[in-house]
């Protein structure tokens, strides 16, 4: 199909290389609205000079990736960004919670759900996103197990994204009994006699998860430093150790790719 | 070759014409910084490591002291008919801390275990010895239902059916002062042999006794010298 020619710009718009001094006085200085302009760039060298930074992001996000990659590729960093929304709603909903079984759990909720501006809508992201999370990480594991991609070298990818998926479920369990409402009370005391059913050592680790040998004073706010200290900072560590063995290592090329051949040449007799 | 080498190095540091070397030294200088520099660290790290760790999992070990309480009179209770009670598990935590029991008299026809003062008055526990969910006493089918799983115990709390692996726990009980006391939990197994508080969940039979042992955090009989006086507002009677 023919194509009109694009109009040329007007003379006015078209871009022209500097000439030297034109926006200085002369001396090899900058106008101040030349500097005001480069501030940006100015800043991030001054970053980069000493930190090398631009190299390591480089490494990471400009990398060769096989062909035929597609959107299943993408549910590990889809599972990532539902981290990342639990992390920062997380933070936020902290902010009016009080871990307090005496009375001040389940109304600090109510207070987020009923009366907070957009608190809602910030607990809904946090209680609906964290099952997103779950069914993306298995996913996302799925994926990584019909490609293949576990196989060696990347054997230490796939241990840690199976302690990830460990502490997400902890961290859904955890989470469970925030709310301190009937369902979390309950749900919880099962839990943590599932627990307990392990031989030998699962008595104590009933103990341990409440604090004592039954639901008491502490064990709501035992959850909550798990939830929301202890288990946060190993998932964010784990996640830093598996993007770094992603880059290194390269992603996996989809299982029905064929190595590359050369076409082969028609040769004429002659 | 550097195996070789390493042999025959001699291990005192004179031998080796080390500078500042004297007789009978063998650590170099190099490996004693570097031992203690990291044994410092160390000690630093546990410093603070250990105190955190046994802080966080001290409750395992340590007995809370259980109070006895006062459930009502004798006469309050029947032989074939459960009353409901309201209880404290847990103290001072509101709502979270209470429980219910079951209560009866004993029945000298149907309780066959051995009579001892701690069960003229029969306190039988609502949690499901399944998971933890509470059962209710249902008297029209004469069992206690579990919503969860559908554990059925029979009158006497033994499991008849359901995934429950072991009786419903039952309470220490006491009549003082023409008062009934009620004390620790204790958990039983199909023979209503009494065993320590153990979870749900947690077999008493067989294997079980050994695999779930006694935890060091439930209360065993406190004394029962000082039980606590009745309020003022009950009569003796």
């Amino acid at each position: 199909m023919p194509r009109l020619p694009t109009p040329p710009l007007p003379k006015a718009l078209q871009p022209k290389p500097k000439r030297p001094g034109q926006n200085g006085n002369g001396n090899g200085k900058l106008a101040p609205a030349e500097v005001a302009r480069e501030a940006g760039v100015t800043v991030v060298d001054w970053i980069d000079e000493r930190t090398s930074l631009s190299g390591g992001l480089r490494w990471m996000l400009f990398r060769k990736v096989p062909r035929g990659i597609n959107w299943f590729y993408t549910l590990g960093s889809a599972t990532m960004f539902a981290f990342l929304n639990q992390a920062v709603t997380g933070v936020f909903l902290a902010m009016y919670y009080r871990p307090e079984a005496t009375g001040g759990a389940y109304e600090s909720m109510r207070y987020i759900v009923d009366d907070a501006f957009l608190g809602q809508f910030v607990r809904g992201m946090h209680k609906w996103g964290a099952s997103v999370m779950v069914i993306l990480i298995f996913l996302h594991m799925g994926r990584v197990f019909f490609f293949g991609a576990y196989k060696y070298p990347r054997e230490m990818t796939w241990i840690i994204g199976v302690v990830l998926l460990i502490l997400t479920l902890a961290m859904s369990f955890t989470g469970y009994l925030l709310p301190f409402d009937d369902r979390a009370y309950w749900a919880t005391i099962v839990g943590v006699n599932i627990n307990g059913t392990a031989p030998l050592l699962g008595p104590y680790l009933s103990d341990f998860l409440r604090a004592g040998p039954e639901f008491g004073a502490t064990t709501l706010s035992r959850f909550y430093a798990i939830h929301m200290l202890l288990l946060p900072a190993l998932i964010i560590a784990l996640i830093g150790a598996h993007l770094y063995l992603v880059s290194k290592l390269g992603i996996s090329a989809p299982p029905w790719l064929k190595p590359h051949e050369e076409p082969e040449l028609d040769v004429a007799e002659v | 070759m550097a195996d070789k080498d390493k042999k025959n190095l001699s291990k005192y540091t004179v031998d080796l014409n080390m500078p500042g070397a004297f007789e009978g030294e063998t650590v170099t200088r190099r490996r004693f910084m570097n031992i203690s520099a990291q044994g410092l660290g160390g000690i630093a790290a546990a410093a603070f490591t250990l105190p955190a760790l046994g802080f966080a999992i001290g409750p395992v070990f340590s007995r809370e002291p259980f109070e006895w309480q006062i459930i009502g009179k004798p006469d309050d209770f029947a032989e074939d008919v459960y009353s409901l009670r309201v209880i404290t598990l847990v103290p001072n935590i509101g709502d979270a801390g209470l429980s219910t029991a079951y209560v009866r008299k004993r029945w000298p026809a149907v309780d066959t275990e051995p009579e001892d003062k701690y069960n003229h008055i029969i306190a039988v526990t609502s949690r499901c010895s399944h998971l933890g969910c509470p059962v209710r006493w249902v008297e029209s089918a004469s069992r206690f239902l579990c919503p969860c799983h559908g554990g059925i115990y029979n009158f006497r709390g033994i499991r008849i059916a359901g995934p429950p692996v072991r009786p419903l726990n039952r309470f220490y009980t006491l009549i003082h002062d023409g008062y009934v006391y009620l004390g620790p939990m204790y958990s039983v197994n199909f023979e209503l042999r009494r065993f320590s508080n153990r979870d749900p969940g947690q077999s008493l039979d067989g294997v079980g006794q050994y695999l779930y042992p006694a935890r060091f955090s439930t209360s065993t009989l406190p004394p029962v010298t000082n039980l606590p006086l009745p309020p003022p507002g009950i009569p003796a009677g």
